[in-house]
């Protein structure tokens, strides 16, 4: 094994171990989007009386919903975590070992994996057995967890980015509203096409997570679409890439040993 | 060249906006000995050891640790050294035997090596019946344990510790003294420890830096820097609280005054007697005493000859 | 007003609570955002539900949405005060309130009344929010007064539960506790469509959920058509009644450990 995925499994290994040993971090981000998504399945039935919804199932439309406020989770706790560590300093112990600063980053991503993976399987298994029908087949929910965890990976590194950026655990949850509305304004609660106010359908539109939303969504209403699959891929990806440059440079602050 | 086993600071600076927290030290710690830097709290102890460890890059001057320029050579400089810094800087979801095999792995020990290194460290320390609880069920003796043989776990030649027993209880303090000195003593392992404690400066180390306001303000063993303040002091209780004032003019012919508590008198002998004639002279002179005390100098004393405060939270001598 | 009273203590705390807000506006802004994120999401991105067949609201979906926001609002006024409660407590400063204060009833109503004072600046901004987006107002003056009215119970019920929360356990981090029943029983009324168009599970639960009745009479009050206005005083005043008893019982289990 290289020394760089050496560093990276270490890391990841503490940072999932830790994770699972706060009942908090676990429990609440598996329980919490299935309520709402019991809740909101229900409640917005109605919708699929409207003409041009996309199925007449809104537990099959909504399910996505679930994984992209468990990715918001696993953001939270990703970057509450790394702030606590560089608060009590065990963020300078890691600093004094070869550790390389990337190997950090990418590493803090094991707990939120792990926790996004459990969370996968759970919101899945509850979708399958109440009636959710892949259109998709199979293979499509393997592809459908598969993009999961690329989501989860680009919220948890946003998380990390924040963390590393303001080295505060208040801080990091300081930003849940910012990232929760990156996730309500978005094509969540109904197809961009059936949005009928200007701004909000405008804001969906250039709001990424509208396109990891129907990503998913295309693969369990829809079948195979490409371009749908595409542009989550792509987006999510990008995202992940992006939050994984501003980590960098934030971290190339933060650690300052020579 | 810089000795592989030793710290050589040169005129380093460390500035934080216009707060100058270091403000060019000198210094050398010769292979295998313990260097005791004290000061009290805000003179830069904290400081100074985070650039030497390559925690923060200094503002100016250099530095060579185990050989290694703490600018040029950070990584190097860290592979020869472990740090126990202020925070013991644990995580409290990991066990003790988590910590050692998080902490060897990312020093490159191998796998098959981890465990043994692991079992040594925990019972070195005396943690092995804790080894596999959670770090957040230790007590603050225990995790400063921890830390220190986190801090040892790659053998490094040059230890950095950083006020190591400051909130621990006598016992766990003296345990920690003993480890330390055994290194150094048996292992050869160099040790710079920061401190705000005389005791421990005192006891533990064979050279000690005095730092106030980012400058050393002096050096030398303890009991090298007790002699240039040379001289012991005599500090008379009077019975009679009338009397305290015949008392100091008794005491005033054997030496200086200095600094005494409410009630009492007390003189810098200057050589012109000893306990027994402040003794007899004050019992030539029909004055009862309470107590009478002889002290030898202590580093508090040092201090307060070359920065004019006491060092363990007394309020600043006027000039 | 004689040394130790309640109303001396509860103005005394009142007067602190507000104090730390004035200097920390940051406290502010998640009982301000959230509302306003929601009243976008659910005003903006739902309205096309009004044409659902059965959607029967004379006020237009912006203001069907504005009541479940500023009732929703009112109830996580109460719950973030129950917040700070909880640090008070954690912080130690709790003690100190408990000895200074001879009456200490006065401390559950000094919490109480910052809330509402808090609660009160959070309305007047949805209030003007929803203005601004055209938001249509049947009801006259006694029909808002009406609607504000109930929303500062609510607001005041939220913060007794909390406080009684926070004060049973004197931690944070039975914050989760706090905020989840009051979360659930929002969302398991008619928050999206009205009642007559729920379907299952849910229409059953939310025909039984006290709130329905608030929600339900609050949307009556700003269509102009007050609609079940007993009942939901009377529920109202119930909740505040129980939930008083709740708080100050939380009081006294307190006293008992500071």
């Amino acid at each position: 094994m290289s020394i760089a995925m050496r560093d990276v499994f270490l890391i990841a290994w503490r940072s999932s171990r830790r994770t699972m040993r706060q009942p908090a971090a676990v429990i609440v981000p598996l329980t919490f989007p299935l309520i709402l998504l019991a809740v909101n399945s229900n409640g917005l039935k109605a919708a699929t009386q409207l003409p041009g919804f996309p199925t007449h199932s809104f537990l099959a439309f909504f399910l996505p919903f679930a994984f992209i406020q468990g990715a918001l989770f696993a953001a939270m706790t990703a970057g509450t975590d790394l702030a606590r560590d560089i608060d009590t300093g065990f963020f300078n112990r890691l600093a004094l070992t070869p550790l390389r600063g990337m190997g950090l980053v990418v590493g803090q991503l094991g707990g939120a994996l792990t926790q996004a993976f459990l969370q996968a399987i759970a919101y899945l298994a509850v979708g399958l057995v109440l009636g959710v029908h892949f259109a998709s087949g199979p293979v499509g929910i393997l592809v459908f967890l598969v993009l999961a965890l690329v989501i989860a990976a680009a919220w948890g590194m946003t998380g990390i980015w924040i963390a590393l950026r303001t080295g505060s655990g208040e801080a990091v949850q300081s930003q849940f509203p910012l990232l929760f509305f990156f996730m309500i304004i978005s094509s969540m609660n109904l197809p961009r096409n059936l949005i009928e106010v200007d701004w909000f359908r405008d804001a969906a539109t250039i709001n990424p997570v509208s396109y990891m939303i129907e990503a998913l969504r295309s693969l369990v209403i829809e079948g195979w679409n490409v371009q749908a699959l595409a542009l989550g891929f792509t987006v999510s990806i990008g995202a992940v890439a992006v939050a994984m440059g501003l980590a960098s440079i934030a971290l190339r602050k933060r650690m300052t040993r020579t | 060249m810089a000795d592989e086993h030793g710290i050589e600071v040169w005129s380093l600076v460390r500035t934080f906006k216009d707060v100058h927290a270091v403000q060019g030290i000198n210094l050398r710690v010769e292979p295998g000995e313990i260097y005791g830097f004290l000061g009290p709290n805000g003179a830069g102890k904290s400081t100074t050891i985070h650039m030497l460890t390559t925690l923060l890059p200094p503002t100016s001057g250099t530095a060579f640790v185990a050989g290694f320029d703490i600018v040029k050579d950070g990584p190097a400089v860290r592979g020869s050294i472990g740090a126990a810094l202020q925070e013991a800087a644990l995580d409290p979801y990991l066990t003790g035997r988590e910590h050692l095999r998080l902490q060897s792995g990312l020093h490159g020990i191998p796998k098959r090596e981890r465990e043994e290194r692991g079992d040594e460290l925990l019972t070195r320390v005396g943690l092995t019946r804790a080894a596999d609880r959670k770090v957040q069920t230790y007590s603050g003796g225990m995790k400063r344990r921890l830390d220190l043989a986190l801090a040892l776990v790659h053998r490094p030649r040059i230890l950095f510790l950083d006020e190591p027993t400051t909130g621990l209880d006598p016992q766990s303090r003296n345990a920690l003294w003993t480890e330390v000195d055994r290194l150094a003593k048996d292992e050869g392992v160099t040790v710079f420890l920061t401190t705000q404690y005389l005791e421990e400066a005192d006891v533990l180390a064979d050279r000690v830096g005095i730092i106030d306001h980012g400058k050393i303000v002096a050096e030398g063993t303890p009991e090298e820097l007790k002699a240039t303040i040379g001289r012991p002091t005599v500090v008379a209780t009077p019975k009679q609280a009338e009397q305290l004032e015949h008392a100091t003019a008794i005491l005033e012919r054997f030496g200086e005054p200095t600094r005494a508590s409410p009630g009492a008198t007390a003189v810098m002998l200057n050589g012109k007697g000893d306990l027994a004639d402040v003794l007899r002279a004050l019992d030539g002179e029909g004055i009862l005493v309470d107590d009478l005390r002889l002290h030898a100098p202590s580093l508090d004393d040092v201090f307060l000859a070359k920065t004019g405060r006491m060092l363990e939270g007394e309020e600043e001598q006027s000039e | 007003m004689s040394r130790g009273s309640v109303r001396s203590v509860m103005l005394a705390l009142a007067w602190r609570q507000l104090t730390i807000l004035r200097k920390n506006p940051s406290l502010f802004l998640p009982p301000m955002l959230f509302p306003l994120i929601n009243f976008a999401a659910f005003a903006g991105g739902l309205s096309q539900l009004r044409h659902v067949p059965g959607f029967e609201f004379k006020g237009g979906y912006t203001s069907f949405q504005f009541v479940f926001v500023l009732l929703q609002s009112a109830a996580f006024g109460g719950v973030f005060t129950g917040f700070g409660i909880a640090r008070d407590f954690e912080r130690g400063f709790a003690r100190r309130l408990m000895i200074a204060s001879k009456r200490r009833s006065g401390i559950v109503w000094g919490y109480a009344l910052a809330s509402l004072m808090r609660w009160t600046l959070v309305a007047i901004m949805l209030t003007a929010v929803a203005l601004v987006a055209h938001m249509q107002v049947g009801g006259n003056g006694v029909d808002l007064f009406g609607l504000y009215v109930l929303a500062l119970i609510v607001n005041v019920a939220g913060l007794l539960w909390a406080c009684g929360i926070a004060m049973r356990f004197r931690s944070v981090q039975a914050g989760p506790l706090m905020q989840t029943p009051i979360f659930i029983l929002l969302f398991l009324s008619p928050v999206y469509v009205p009642l007559v168009l729920l379907e299952g599970w849910i229409h059953g639960v939310a025909r039984l959920n006290p709130l329905t009745y608030i929600l339900t009479s609050g949307r009556g009050f700003i269509s102009g058509e007050p609609t079940d206005v007993a009942i939901a005083f009377a529920i109202a005043f119930a909740l505040l009644g129980c939930l008083g008893i709740w708080g100050l019982r939380g009081l006294k289990r307190a006293e008992q450990v500071v």
